[in-house]
């Protein structure tokens, strides 16, 4: 596989493996350096790619793997998360204010979910994968997706309706 | 028709909290709640699906590290190609010039020392046989020389 091809093969979801580490990591440096270090992996292991049969899948999974391990590190090590930062310049600035609260404050309802379900629920609610990928991706059975990510749903509207009801955040 | 909506979203919100709906369902579900007339009880949701909606519009700004037109593994394998092929040519180079060195100098191998030691006694010794040879007919030649003086005698008489 040569350069271009590879480009090709990994420009349609690139974006999801910046999400999905971002989702995980938080900041976005971190997961900008995350997704390169991503890229340059499965650059390296070139001749092998094509043997797979879902490259995105295989991506994903990597991406779920090297951020999981660099959170693990991060606890040891025991350094700091940046999280200020989001950026939304194709929203309409009709809805920029709104939505930077919604931005910010559902991020903030997803930090604190257990992290295999803040995965699924990224790849399905925001990515829209099929059950059967994430099950893939995640490395987990299809039964166990569909619980965690019922569980993350509800969770994310606990949240919002205990915001709703108090108003405060 | 907006009831019958409503009971449909709802319907369709039940089922999403189970993780039952479809990929397409969840997509009616986005844009009833990022469309403008979401029903006042069902407000509280809004958030979470235009949440969802501008999450996904975020990209990956940073570079695809590709640009160094070929993979590292065939860098280094062409790397050590070059290193093989310079010091093979040295080596060829080194024992080139040590060879002439040997064939326009005086020194010589013991074996060829040997060769040439033998030579020299071979030809010795053929030298020696034909002087030995020669000397056998010198002496033959005294007979002649006796027949010279009778002939001599008897002619001159």
């Amino acid at each position: 596989m040569n350069a271009s091809s590879f480009l090709d093969t990994v420009m349609p979801f690139k974006d999801k493996m910046f999400r999905l580490a971002k989702r995980l990591l938080v900041s976005t440096e971190e997961a900008e350096d995350a997704t390169q270090e991503i890229l340059l992996k499965l650059w390296k292991s070139n001749e092998r790619i094509s043997s797979y049969k879902s490259v995105e899948a295989f991506a994903m999974t990597m991406t779920k793997n090297y951020c999981l391990d660099r959170l693990k590190s991060k606890q040891a090590g025991n350094l700091k998360l940046v999280h200020s930062n989001y950026t939304d310049e194709s929203v309409s600035l009709q809805r920029n204010v709104e939505n930077k609260d919604s931005l910010e404050w559902m991020q903030r309802i997803l930090k604190t979910l257990p992290e295999q379900q803040r995965m699924v629920l990224q790849l399905r609610d925001i990515e829209q994968y099929d059950l059967e990928e994430i099950a893939e991706m995640m490395e987990m059975k299809n039964s166990a997706v569909r619980t965690s990510l019922s569980r993350a749903r509800k969770a994310v509207r606990e949240a919002l309706i205990k915001t709703h009801r108090y108003g405060i955040q | 028709m907006e009831f019958n909506n409503e009971k449909h979203i709802e319907k369709l919100l039940a089922k999403y909290f189970e993780a039952t709906t479809t990929v397409a369902e969840e997509k009616e579900l986005q844009a009833y709640f990022n469309g403008d007339d979401v029903a006042p009880h069902l407000q509280e949701y809004t958030l979470m699906f235009q949440y969802f909606a501008v999450a996904k519009e975020e990209r990956y700004t940073g570079e695809v590290p590709v640009t160094r037109s070929t993979p590292s593994n065939m860098l280094s394998y062409k790397k050590w190609i070059s290193v093989a092929a310079v010091a093979v040519l040295s080596f060829g180079i080194y024992f080139t010039v040590n060879n002439q060195q040997t064939n326009s100098g005086s020194e010589m191998t013991i074996a060829e020392q040997q060769e040439a030691e033998k030579a020299y006694q071979q030809t010795k010794e053929a030298f020696k046989l034909l002087a030995m040879n020669l000397e056998k007919g010198k002496e033959q030649m005294s007979y002649l020389k006796e027949f010279e003086e009778t002939k001599e005698k008897v002619f001159n008489k």
